[in-house]
Order: structure tokens, then C-alpha cells, then sequence
């Protein structure tokens, strides 16, 4: 709950400064620094990148991009249907962030392989 | 190695390409993950939808506030203190709601297409590199760059482009560079140029010189003559035939012996459509109901979104215009002021001619021209391709102008081989933005035709109309001094007799002011009658728009600007009156199955007007069509093997059809039996009516004209779900209303001059290039419907207005 939350927060503040791909490198260092088990950062970097991209995008559909993603849902195609066209994106975003965060934590694994608890010292 | 680092390996690797992978674009794909990102990616699109209705903006190299008023159809009314600040106002406005369409129609005209989509379109940038599009706008360019008056305008207006290009974000970039992964580069004058020159490609840059001549050396110049004339029997001129002449004409150069050029399996390749044509009238205050003059123009072009046009009010000291522009180019094109208002339709002069070379040799460094060997200008084009390494192309250029065909061509003579050079207008340097710079100021009538003396290309029936009572049109542009004939064929390339050799002098171009008719029009027909002293060209669009348009004009009594309006909307078919009664006679219809009795019927009753709801227009155009193709393409089709050729016009087909019944033409050469002009007209009525009921099952509203044309309105790029489909829309193509399914009146504008001047006008499109705004496509249905808009032209930048609804500050940057 711990990573999800962190990941939700830095990567929405990240985001809007950086590039889109900065949730990768972002997921990788939280999913090495917090990830218990890899389902578990997967899950919650998935989550914490999809989540984000998922209320944003719905908010943006709720407040006038309805008109284009209804387009851009044809072009795709989605046949059309704008909220589709929300959850790929939240998909889209939740896949690179949840491999990123899987790929940091089994890392972080294979290099100290003992369960250790580094992540009060990432997180202060 | 252990498992658990094989995993994190794996994962990680994973990690690594799926980031890339979804930051890349793969071919036509845009980069997902970009592309989606609601942080940058298109969502951000829609938030351009926030307009603020007040704000200030502080823009580099503004010299004094400008004030900006928007009314409801998102239309800016720029009120401006002096010249530079107009332009660069227009400049950042216009990128604004339309950066993309500028830069990527400048892209196209430049060659430069490649660069964005990747090698699928190099073919493409070839053919404009080598049509000489960038020679001939840098030349253009010069010219206007020598005016300080246009000099100031570009590049004020470059530097309005690049303010707001400076503005801009990853997440702010417009719609089609995210999808296309690309970004802006800056502005510069030469994109205004290369952008006039796609007009003048569009408009004037299709030839039928190797076509005709490879019909020349088939058939020989008695055939040629008969089905070929230079004048057509239905015709009814812009300047009417018997209008006095106001000047002492020039000598025309003596003709040359007739040149039999060799035959060519070449013509030109990416032509642009045939059916391009435009309508504008004036009538005189001696015809409206106001006691002033009235004028309308629909400019026919291809159906794009973002619309072809941008309307806009441009206001300073000396200046205060309104009317459409080109996104790219300053000014309004089209328009009206306080005292005057203009138009323009295309002019269909020959001034694209080609000439056969003699080169000395494989090598192609001279060419044989007045009796010696002169060399050959070599220009090697750079072209960049997405994703590729860049490919140099060679062109040769000759004193005629570029040599368009070089590979994929057989030598004629390995020892001398023959290529064609094109000799265009459009490769001449004109400073056409002084004459929308002079028609935007005009008072009066002398300033209309001193604006109209500069302009080049392409060719326009400058329509026109003054609150001092005058209407008057003027077929204009840079017509070369031609012999009668000169460029209807292939020209010799190795003899200066075949050169153009001057110019018609300005002020003897076409013209007329006045006329005791109380009207002047053009719909793209023959300029001139044939006591006009020059030859401008032996093939104009068909009769049939300008001839309805007069006959109504001719009859108008008390016009209003609604008059004018319905003439626009007009679905009458001239050719179908002509024709079909001709074509029902010559078919009996005992022969007919019940489906086809039934069509036959259907026509029997049509009323020729080809209204979205009628069923004969479909069956009609189908039948004629077919028969037309019957009738020619054994004779000019692939089956003559003589390579390419073009039928004869639609004039001299009807004059067959109507008058020829025992015409050699009519016979079907690759049938054994002979058949007659009943069997063809049979025969094409029964290929109609059947492929039709295959087609939209039996005889009903399914046959319907608006669902068998069915009109759309695509987007540049033609990506699905950005254009509008199948408007229920009447018209066609020879039709006042020249709606067909992919061109049609891409503006339509009315106003009525007076005391105080009234317009109206629309488009069937959109103010903004945004797919995502409510802008994009809001004046279709409007258009549509055949209606228009008054469009609100301003006094003050104060002046209060029920439809106005944002107002803008921009000022210099301290």
C-alpha cells in the first residue's frame, strides 16, 4: 500500500515536469526500494502509475476531451467509445509502471537476498 | 547463473523495451505511451477548449497593443495600430487555431513529406522537388522580399508564427504532431511562398500536352481538329464575345510548322482533380433592390478538415478587411471592405507547356537549343526520410524550366535521348502577396486593377464590385504572348520559335466593367470569346455552370444578398437537359427488363435538378457517364495503344451524340458486330439500372443522389473519425452547386455593398484546426443546409456586438 501510495504521488508530480517514461525509472528505484514480493510490486506499480493515469484521463473526459477521444476511439480503432479509451490508457501506463516496479523489486532480490527492511531509509 | 537473476534480467529487459517501445512510433503507429499520456499526450488536446474571454498577452516584437475581438464562430477581428503589428497578429492567430495544416501543406509543396511519415511518401516529395515547387517559390519569394511594403508583412507575420510557436509545450503541441511524433520547426517567409505555389499546382497544374499529342501522332491533324476545337460549340464566356477592346493589341509571335512530337508513354502523374472549378457573380445596382451592387463567391476545392480557409477581420490605420485567408499566407484572399468586395474562380489559361529535349548524350550535360549545345543546370535535392538515411535526387534544369520526367523512361535513341521540360508560370517570379495587399486597401476600381497588374499565379477571374456603383471581372494572371495553339501539344524543345516569347501585356489581360448585361460572372469557362485578340488556351471547363448562372442573373430583378444565396445553392443540370431527352429517345424500352423500365421511367419524369432526395441524378450521371466511356475508350483508351490520351471534350461529345449519328467513332473496334449510337445508349442504360440494383437493391430511396454520392469531408491526413461522411447534400459536378463527393464550394460568400456594408458567408468546416474543439466543424451543417452566416465586420475594436465574445490585449514584451 506503502509503494502504491508513493508511486501515485511522485509519479503525478514527476509527470508534470518530465517526460511520460519518467514512471519507469520512478516505479523501478520504488518497486527496488519497497517491493516486498514481485506480485506485489507489479500490483501496486501498476496501480500506482494506472491509477494516476486513470483519474486524469477520466477527469480530462469529464471536462470537454470527450469530443477527441471519441475520435481518436475511431481511429484506433475503439469503435468510438471515449471511456475505452480511458482504461487502455490507465493499462497503458499501468503495464510500464507495474514490469518497471516488478523488474526493480526482483533486482533488488537477486542483489541482497535476504528480506531486509531498506525502505524506511528510501522513503524518509 | 540463478534463476532469480534471470528473472530481474528478464523483468528489467522487459522494462527497458516496453518504455521504448511505447515512446517510439512504429511505422503509422504513434507512440502509445506518449501519445496517451493524459499528463502530455492527446488528452491535453481538449484543454485548449478553455478560451478565456479576457486576457493580455505578451508577445516579443509587438510594437504597440493590438486588440482582439472573437465573436461566436471563433473569428478574430484584429484591430491593429500599423502594418507590422496587423501581420504578426494574423501570423500568431492564425498557428493558433491552424499551426499543423500551415506547416504540413508547407511540408507537402516543399517535398518534404517524407521527413514526417517516413518512405512511403517519397515518391510524393520527388514529384514536387522535381515539378520545381521550391525554385519557383524561392523566386517569388524574392520578388516579395524586394517590395519593403510585402517584405515587412512576411516577416512580421513569420514572426507572429514563431511567437506562438514559442509558446508552446510538449503538452500544448497540437493534436497531429503527437500522433505523428514530430515537432513544430520554425516559420519562415519561403512557407508563405511554397504555400501559394500548392495553390498554383492545385489550380494550374495539370497539362493534357502528352496526351493530346500522343493523340495528334495517332490519328493526325485532320481528326485531331474535328474532335479537338479550339472553341466550343456551347459556350457562353466570361467576357462576353463583342465586348469592345480598350487597348491596341500586340503583335502574337508567328507559328512555327506544325511539331509532331515523338509518342510518350508518359503524362503527368499526381495530377490534382479535373473537376476543381469555382463560381463568383456581381450583379449591378441597376439589378438589386437596394440600388447597390451585390457580389458572391463559392471557390470549389477538395473537402478538407481543417478547412482550406480562416476567416478573419484584419484592422489598421489604412485597412479594414474582412474575408478568408490561407492558413500560412498573411491576408484575406477573398473579402471585402468598407467600399469594395472580391473573388476569385480559377482560370484554366494554358501556362504549363512541355517541351521535348535533345540531349547530346547519355551523360545529359547539354541539351541542343537555337543551333548549339547548352548546358545543363544540374540541382540535387536533398530529401530527408523518416527512419532512413537521405536520398539525393538530381533534376536537370534547361532555360524552359525542369526536366519533371527522367527515370523510368526508355531512351528514345540511346545516342540522343528525348526528356520533357515543363515550362510553368508558376516558376516565374510575381510578388502576388502585393496584390492581396493592395486588395485588401481598395477604395475604388483603379485600385482593384493596379493590384491585379502584379500577379502571377495562379491565373484567377478576379471578380469585382465597388460601393461607386462599378462591377467589373478580370481574368488575370501572367499569361504567356502564345501563338493560336502554342502548348496544346508538345512543343520542340531544340527550336526558340517554340519559346514562350513575352507576355500579354497587364492591362490587355481579359477584362470587362460594366456591362450593359448589369452582371458579370465566371464559373471557370472560356475567358474570352474568339475575337479576343490572344490565345490563352483551347479548353476551358464546360459551359454549364456559367451558362445557368447568367441565364438566372439575366432574368434577376430586385436582387437581395438571398438571391445571390440561392443562385450558390442552385442543383440545376444543364447537361442532363441537354442530353437526356436525346438519350431517352435512342433507347426503346421494350428492350428493357422491369428494373430498367422502371429507371427509364424515373428519368422520364426527372426535372434535372439534382436535389439530395431526387433519384434521377444518379441514374442519369450513371447512363451518361457509361455511354461517354463506350462511346471513346475503344478510340482513346488503352485498347488504341497509342498510350495515354484524353477523350474528346464534353462539348464535342455532345455535339456526336446529339448531331453525329453516323459518326465513324461510334462503332465499338473491338467488337466484331458494328454498333450503332441505340446499341451504346442500350447497352449504358442497362449496365446503370443493373449495377445500381446491385448496388442499393430495387428502385427507391436507397437510389437516392445524396446516398449514391454521398459527400465527405476527410481530414488532411485521412485518419478515420476526424472527417464527416456522407452529408446529405445535393449537387454536382457542372452543377452551380458543385458538390461532388470529395470537392465542392470550400467558402461561400455574399455582400451586398452600400452605405454601410453587409456579408455572409460560410464554410463547411471550422474556425479551429483542433479536432477536439467544438470549432473544428461547427459551420457544417450550416453549410449543408445551404445557408450562411452574417459575418460580423466591425467599425472600432470597441464597438459592442450581441455576438461577440472574447476580447484579447496583445502587447510587446518589455
Amino acid at each position: 500500500m506503502r509503494l502504491f501510495l508513493i508511486l501515485l504521488i511522485a509519479a503525478a508530480v514527476a509527470q508534470l515536469f518530465l517526460p511520460w517514461w519518467v514512471v519507469a525509472p520512478l516505479s523501478f528505484v520504488a518497486g527496488a526500494a519497497l517491493g516486498r514480493t514481485g506480485g506485489q510490486a507489479f500490483l501496486a506499480g501498476f496501480a500506482g502509475i494506472g491509477m494516476g493515469w486513470l483519474g486524469l484521463a477520466a477527469w480530462q473526459q469529464l471536462h470537454g476531451a470527450a469530443r477527441l477521444s471519441h475520435r481518436v476511439a475511431q481511429l484506433l480503432p475503439l469503435g468510438g467509445a471515449g471511456w475505452a479509451l480511458v482504461v487502455v490508457t490507465a493499462v497503458v501506463g499501468g503495464l510500464v509502471g507495474g514490469v518497471a516496479a516488478l523488474a526493480g523489486c526482483w533486482l533488488r532480490q537477486a542483489l541482497v537476498p535476504a528480506p531486509v527492511e531498506v525502505s524506511d531509509t528510501v522513503a524518509s | 547463473m540463478q534463476w532469480k537473476w534471470i528473472k530481474a534480467m528478464l523483468a528489467a529487459v522487459l522494462s527497458v523495451v516496453l518504455t521504448w517501445v511505447l515512446n517510439t512510433k512504429q511505422g503509422d503507429v504513434p507512440p502509445f505511451g506518449k501519445f496517451l499520456s493524459p499528463f502530455r499526450g492527446f488528452w491535453q488536446n481538449a484543454a485548449a477548449n478553455d478560451f478565456p474571454s479576457a486576457q493580455t498577452l505578451a508577445l516579443p516584437g509587438l510594437q504597440q497593443p493590438v486588440q482582439v475581438r472573437y465573436d461566436d464562430r471563433h473569428i478574430p477581428h484584429i484591430f491593429a495600430q500599423n502594418d507590422h503589428d496587423l501581420y504578426y497578429a494574423q501570423g500568431y492567430l492564425t498557428a493558433q487555431d491552424r499551426l499543423w495544416q500551415m506547416d504540413f501543406v508547407a511540408h507537402v509543396a516543399g517535398g518534404r513529406l517524407a521527413e514526417i511519415v517516413g518512405p512511403a511518401r517519397l515518391e510524393t516529395d520527388r514529384f514536387f522537388r522535381r515539378m520545381g515547387m521550391v525554385y519557383g517559390a524561392q523566386k517569388s519569394l524574392k520578388a516579395a522580399m524586394a517590395d519593403p511594403l510585402t517584405r515587412t508583412v512576411l516577416t512580421a507575420y513569420a514572426d507572429g508564427i514563431n511567437a506562438y510557436i514559442g509558446t508552446l509545450t510538449p503538452a500544448t503541441l497540437p493534436f497531429e504532431y503527437k500522433l505523428l511524433d514530430y515537432a513544430p520547426e520554425p516559420w519562415e517567409p519561403l512557407k508563405s511562398a511554397l504555400i501559394l505555389k500548392y495553390m498554383a499546382f492545385d489550380l494550374s497544374g495539370r497539362s493534357d500536352d502528352l496526351r493530346m499529342s500522343n493523340a495528334l501522332g495517332k490519328y493526325g491533324p485532320a481528326v485531331i481538329k474535328d474532335l479537338f476545337p479550339d472553341y466550343p460549340q456551347r459556350e457562353d464566356p466570361i467576357v462576353p464575345t463583342g465586348t469592345p477592346l480598350d487597348f491596341r493589341p500586340l503583335p502574337v509571335p508567328a507559328a512555327p510548322p506544325t511539331f509532331q512530337a515523338a509518342m510518350s508513354d508518359k503524362v503527368p502523374q499526381r495530377e490534382p482533380a479535373a473537376d476543381l472549378g469555382s463560381n463568383n457573380f456581381a450583379v449591378s445596382g441597376a439589378k438589386s433592390a437596394s440600388g447597390y451592387p451585390l457580389l458572391a463567391n463559392d471557390p470549389h476545392l477538395q473537402l478538407n478538415l481543417p478547412s482550406i480557409w480562416y476567416q478573419v477581420q484584419l484592422a489598421a490605420p489604412g485597412v479594414n478587411v474582412y474575408g478568408v485567408g490561407i492558413p500560412g499566407v498573411p491576408f484575406a484572399i477573398i473579402g471585402f471592405n468598407e467600399h469594395v468586395a472580391w473573388g476569385v474562380t480559377n482560370v484554366a489559361a494554358d501556362v504549363m507547356d512541355w517541351y521535348q529535349l535533345k540531349f547530346r548524350d547519355a551523360t545529359r550535360r547539354e541539351y541542343w537549343h537555337d543551333g548549339r549545345w547548352k548546358p545543363v543546370r544540374r540541382v540535387v535535392e536533398r530529401i530527408l526520410v523518416r527512419g532512413q538515411p537521405d536520398r539525393l535526387d538530381t533534376v536537370l534544369y534547361t532555360h524552359h524550366g525542369p526536366v519533371v520526367y527522367d527515370h523510368d523512361e526508355k531512351p528514345f535513341l540511346p545516342q540522343t535521348p528525348i526528356r520533357h521540360a515543363m515550362r510553368w508560370t508558376a516558376h516565374d517570379a510575381a510578388n502576388e502577396f502585393r496584390t492581396f495587399y493592395g486588395l485588401n486597401r481598395a477604395r475604388n476600381y483603379a485600385d482593384y486593377t493596379a493590384a491585379l497588374a502584379t500577379y502571377g499565379a495562379p491565373a484567377q477571374n478576379f471578380i469585382f464590385a465597388d460601393q461607386q456603383q462599378n462591377i467589373a471581372i478580370w481574368p488575370n494572371g501572367r499569361f504567356p504572348l502564345k501563338w493560336k495553339d502554342q502548348g496544346k501539344f508538345i512543343l520542340d524543345g531544340t527550336d526558340p520559335a517554340y519559346d514562350w516569347q513575352g507576355w500579354i501585356p497587364a492591362a490587355q489581360n481579359p477584362h470587362v466593367k460594366n456591362p450593359a448585361r448589369g452582371f458579370v460572372s465566371s464559373a471557370n469557362q472560356s475567358s474570352t470569346g474568339p475575337d479576343y485578340p490572344y490565345y490563352l488556351n483551347w479548353n476551358f471547363a464546360s459551359w454549364e455552370r456559367g451558362h445557368r448562372i447568367n441565364a438566372r442573373l439575366a432574368r434577376m430583378t430586385r436582387a437581395t444578398p438571398d438571391s445571390l444565396r440561392r443562385l450558390q445553392n442552385d442543383n440545376f443540370g444543364v447537361n442532363a437537359q441537354l442530353m437526356l431527352p436525346r438519350m431517352l429517345a435512342l433507347v426503346s424500352p421494350a428492350r428493357l427488363t422491369a428494373t430498367q423500365r422502371q429507371a427509364y421511367a424515373e428519368l422520364s419524369r426527372w426535372n434535372y435538378f439534382y436535389e439530395a432526395d431526387a433519384l434521377g441524378p444518379g441514374i442519369f450521371e450513371l447512363w451518361y457517364n457509361t455511354l461517354v466511356k463506350r462511346l471513346w475508350d475503344d478510340d482513346f483508351g488503352p485498347a488504341a495503344q497509342a498510350g495515354e490520351m484524353r477523350y474528346p471534350t464534353r462539348d464535342r461529345t455532345n455535339t456526336l451524340l446529339l448531331t453525329e449519328p453516323r459518326s465513324r467513332w461510334i462503332d465499338d473496334r473491338r467488337t466484331p458486330a458494328p454498333e450503332t449510337l441505340e446499341t451504346l445508349a442500350l447497352q449504358s442504360l442497362q449496365f446503370a439500372a443493373d449495377s445500381l440494383q446491385r448496388k442499393f437493391g430495387p428502385l427507391g430511396p436507397e437510389w437516392r443522389w445524396a446516398h449514391q454520392k454521398s459527400t465527405d469531408i476527410l481530414h488532411m491526413a485521412q485518419l478515420p473519425g476526424f472527417g464527416r461522411m456522407d452529408l446529405d447534400v445535393g449537387g454536382g459536378a457542372g452543377i452551380v452547386n458543385a458538390t461532388t463527393e470529395r470537392n465542392g464550394p470550400s467558402w461561400r460568400m455574399v455582400v451586398a455593398l452600400g452605405p454601410r456594408v453587409r456579408a455572409f458567408g460560410v464554410f463547411p468546416g471550422g474556425q479551429s484546426g483542433n479536432p477536439g474543439s467544438a470549432y473544428y466543424d461547427d459551420m457544417i451543417d450550416t453549410w449543408s443546409a445551404g445557408k450562411l452566416d452574417e459575418l460580423v465586420f466591425l467599425r472600432t475594436p470597441d464597438e459592442a456586438h450581441p455576438r461577440l465574445q472574447a476580447k484579447w490585449t496583445l502587447q510587446g514584451t518589455k
